[in-house]
């Protein structure tokens, strides 16, 4: 191979990268000024479809780029005033609570998103809001639990449960902000004791991943868990007939937990009236059925209906607290778990 | 120096946050998370550099030293697990090993209990896993210094009446040592900076504290203030190394092995060598490998069309560009370090290296906003300067930053082949070069570059392949519509399915490794 690395092909490679790299240097940057620009942790095949029929309906064309919120967050405030963003898309509600929190966000006054989206699922002071909901409920081997030992999230940390219960890592936000809105509704005192019996009752260490925790179950390491609906639909559909069933928690009380996937203006978008357009069109019926259900998620507007697989799980009540919540008592909820050692 | 710059301005950035700690975060993490993770960490680390130390130097000597059956097919095939992913490899064995798996759910099938398992999900099991895929690093460097340390030490030490594998304990080892000591170098770092593989496994490392105080306590200061205490560490590690071997030099008379002529082993140590062999290859990539294509099939058949011509075309041309430019910068600063090392310099140059042990994110991170403090800077000068039609400036969001990022990331991989390779070369060369006249470039392009194409070649093949799985500073970095292979992984992983990441995956040790074995296989026959 070395013949590959005298100095003269050595010279050419480097010639050859450099030229590559110039011509994208040029190259990228000749791009029109309408496009829409959107930081976004939601994933491509969950928001490509969306951004492509907005710029055939339009002709407004979207552009993107993926990442965990965390690393857009810090690129959009290091950026400032000269970023080319107008949207930040997230899949929690605790980054966009956190990304306004910097002043990263601009409120946005719009009557349209006022009466399509729930309050509860919007910054109160409009400077984002959420498209889609996820829920995060019980679910339980239809082998060995009756859904009539099961009620609330709190009761998973009864000893009834001791070396029963599955739960996945602390890591993952959706457990932080569950728990976050646990100390929201219940004060941090007595989440601290409950988050403590869950721990007990844990029959194995903790998971990476909702799905290997269903599996689990369903396998009989464990009875019950704790996972986000969509996972559930994502694995029924991958593997049908397993025992597996979800279970409505805080039906009589505080109702399921919701968290968000949603959007928000950045403070410096070069295109605002336009992103704010884009943001009203995401909450019109038409986009809001096709961004919930390509994950089985619900939608945000409570006038469109959830996919018939959805639908299939039956009614429930959710959690009537603003998500925000989630945002602001999160490092409170990690803080929590660390010091009863859910890992 | 200023080849330094670029990896050395994130460790500032990093170094920086520790003038201000954010003291709630720091007295809660030490509190309740530190003294754990350090412990793990360190447990980690210390048993993953042993296990992939002795595996790595192993597998290097019976394939480059000894006649085995299969020995020429394992020489590259052993290289194969390079390309596959910690965090591919960690997710394919928990989903066959854990409890609802396939393995446990035969054994329960057939015994009725599964529970003399041990757990996979355990500090054990993230050990096997990060060593089975960062052992081909050790490998390689060691393959190397045996192909070039020459039959005539070991002849000499034979002749001195040492038998064979005498000779090899206390002659071949001692000589080999600094290239297994880099390659374990690079293995502990990249342990330390893995966040994928030890979340799969549940395992929390110093790593998953940072990212708990940057992604759940939302404290980027008190994130990169832990990167910095980490870096501190490895910075002591490093120079203990390194210490600790200053002494001897390890010049061979000249790069030999053109004239290798291997031992034939006993029938028992062929069958050995050989199952030791297929045992690594089996486990660390063949069944993985085939689990990764059974996923792909089911679950991802759909996914494939012809996007994946422009991820692949896409992530070849990034690690190509990125191996080019930081061996060509790793060659000049060992060269730099080997004929004008100033202490000042080489220091600078032990820290540019740092970056490999630093989490990909975070390191990310440190780059781009200094990156983009100066074209905001720039940006505001031009505007004062021409009014507002300045033109944009297009330096963040373009390769160039992607691969200043590399740099900063993959120096240690460039740089440390080559620095122990050159010392294979010894200064009796370069003084009679010097009294022939040939000095400066000259000397490096005509006499050093020849003599030390092992070591480049197992540079740039470390480096290529590396960046073909890199994911965070590509996430990051990318310009628009960048996708590679690896982002595409994300897009699958971040959503939790695994299964459908597959594709992807398997599409990187494809493409990542077919120009690499064979470039190894030649190797064998020219080196």
């Amino acid at each position: 191979m070395f013949e590959l690395l005298t100095p003269r092909r050595w010279a050419m490679a480097l010639c050859t990268g450099a030229v590559t790299a110039l011509v994208c240097l040029t190259g990228c940057g000749r791009s029109s000024t309408n496009d829409l620009v959107v930081y976004s942790a939601r994933v491509e095949d969950l928001i490509k479809p969306l951004f492509d029929r907005y710029s055939k309906e339009t002709g407004v064309p979207v552009r993107f780029v993926t990442d965990d919120a965390a690393p857009l967050i810090e690129r959009l405030a290091a950026e400032g005033a000269n970023s080319p963003a107008d949207i930040l898309l997230t899949v929690d509600a605790g980054e966009l609570w956190n990304a306004a929190e910097r002043g990263l966000l601009q409120p946005v006054a719009s009557a349209a998103l006022h009466s399509s989206i729930p309050a509860s699922l919007r910054d109160p002071k409009d400077r984002w809001v959420g498209l889609s909901v996820r829920a995060r409920t019980i679910v339980y081997s239809t082998e060995r639990v009756k859904p009539e030992q099961l009620s609330t999230y709190e009761a998973l940390a009864e000893p009834q449960w001791r070396g029963k219960l599955c739960l996945r890592t602390s890591k993952k936000v959706y457990n932080q902000s569950l728990v976050a809105m646990l100390i929201a509704q219940h004060g941090e005192a007595k989440t601290e004791e409950l988050v403590r019996g869950w721990v007990a009752n844990l029959a194995t260490d903790v998971f990476s991943s909702d799905t290997l925790l269903m599996k689990a179950i369903a396998a009989g390491q464990c009875d019950v868990g704790i996972v986000n609906t969509y996972y559930f639909g994502r694995l029924e559909r991958d593997e049908p007939g397993l025992p597996l069933k979800l279970f409505w928690a805080d039906q009589g009380s505080g109702g399921v937990h919701v968290n968000i996937s949603g959007a928000g203006i950045t403070s410096h978008a070069p295109h605002r009236a336009a992103a704010q357009k884009f943001l009203e069109w995401l909450a019109t019926p038409e986009a809001q059925s096709l961004f919930a259900s390509t994950n089985l998620e619900y939608p945000a507007n409570g006038a469109v209906q959830a996919d018939p697989a959805v639908l299939a799980w039956g009614d429930f009540k959710p959690s009537p607290m603003n998500v925000a919540q989630a945002g602001a008592l999160q490092a409170q909820a990690v803080k929590l778990m660390d010091r009863v050692g859910y890992r | 120096m200023l080849l330094c710059l670029p990896a050395l301005i994130p460790l500032a950035v990093i170094a920086a946050a520790l003038v201000a700690p954010d003291r709630e975060v720091w007295s809660h993490l030490s509190r309740f998370v530190l003294p754990e993770v350090t412990w793990t960490s360190l447990q980690l680390m210390v048993a993953v550099g042993v296990i992939s130390g002795v595996l790595g130097t192993t597998l290097a000597w019976l394939t480059a030293m000894c006649e085995f059956p299969g020995r020429r097919f394992f020489d590259w095939a052993l290289l194969l697990p390079l390309a596959m992913p910690a965090y591919v490899l960690a997710f394919v064995a928990v989903g066959f090993l854990d409890y609802s798996g396939p393995f446990q759910s035969w054994v329960r099938a057939w015994l009725g209990s599964s529970r003399w398992v041990p757990p996979v999900r355990s500090l054990g099991g993230a050990v096997l896993v990060l060593s089975l895929s960062l052992y081909p690093y050790v490998y390689l460097l060691a393959r190397s210094a045996f192909l070039t340390q020459g039959r005539r030490a070991l002849e000499a030490a034979q002749t001195l009446g040492y038998a064979p594998r005498q000779a090899a304990w206390r002659v071949g080892l001692p000589m080999a040592r600094p290239w297994i000591a880099a390659g374990v170098a690079l293995v502990c770092m990249e342990t330390l900076a893995d966040f994928g593989a030890v979340s799969v496994f549940g395992v929390n490392t110093f790593t998953t504290a940072i990212y708990r105080a940057w992604f759940g306590l939302f404290s980027i200061r008190g994130a990169l203030q832990l990167a910095a205490v980490l870096m501190v560490f490895v910075l002591l590690a490093v120079v203990l190394e390194r210490y600790s071997r200053a002494a001897p030099r390890f010049a061979s008379a000249r790069d030999g092995g053109r004239d290798q002529r291997r031992y034939p082993l006993s029938r028992l140590g062929a069958t050995l060598a050989c199952g030791l062999a297929c045992g690594t290859f089996v486990v660390a990539f063949a069944a993985p490998m085939l689990q990764l294509i059974a996923w792909s099939v089911q679950r991802a058949a759909g996914d494939l069309d012809m996007r994946y011509l422009g991820f692949v075309a896409r992530s070849l041309t990034l690690a190509g560009t990125a191996a080019v430019l930081i061996v060509s910068i790793g060659v000049l600063l060992a060269y730099i370090q080997r004929r004008a090392a100033t202490p000042i310099a080489s220091g600078a140059i032990r820290m540019a290296t740092l970056g490999y042990a630093i989490p990909g994110t975070v390191l990310a991170v440190g780059i781009l906003v200094p990156v983009i403090w100066f074209k905001n800077l720039v940006q505001a000068w031009l505007r004062g300067w021409l009014g507002s039609d300045a033109p944009a400036l297009l330096l963040q969001g373009t390769l160039l930053t992607v691969l200043l990022a590399y740099l900063a990331r993959f120096l240690a991989v460039g740089f440390n082949p080559v620095d122990t390779g050159l010392q294979r070369v010894t200064r009796n060369i370069d003084e009679a070069a010097v009294g022939m006249g040939v000095s400066g470039v000259a000397l490096l392009r005509r006499v050093h570059l020849p003599l030390l194409r092992t070591s480049i070649a197992t540079a740039a093949i470390l480096v290529f392949v590396d960046v073909m799985k890199e994911m965070p500073i590509t996430l990051i970095a990318r310009p628009f519509g960048w996708d590679t292979l690896a982002v595409r992984v994300f897009e699958m992983t971040s959503e939790g399915q695994w299964e459908r990441a597959a594709l992807p995956a398997a599409v990187i040790v494809i493409a990542g490794l077919l120009p690499v074995a064979l470039l190894t296989r030649r190797s064998s026959h020219v080196a």
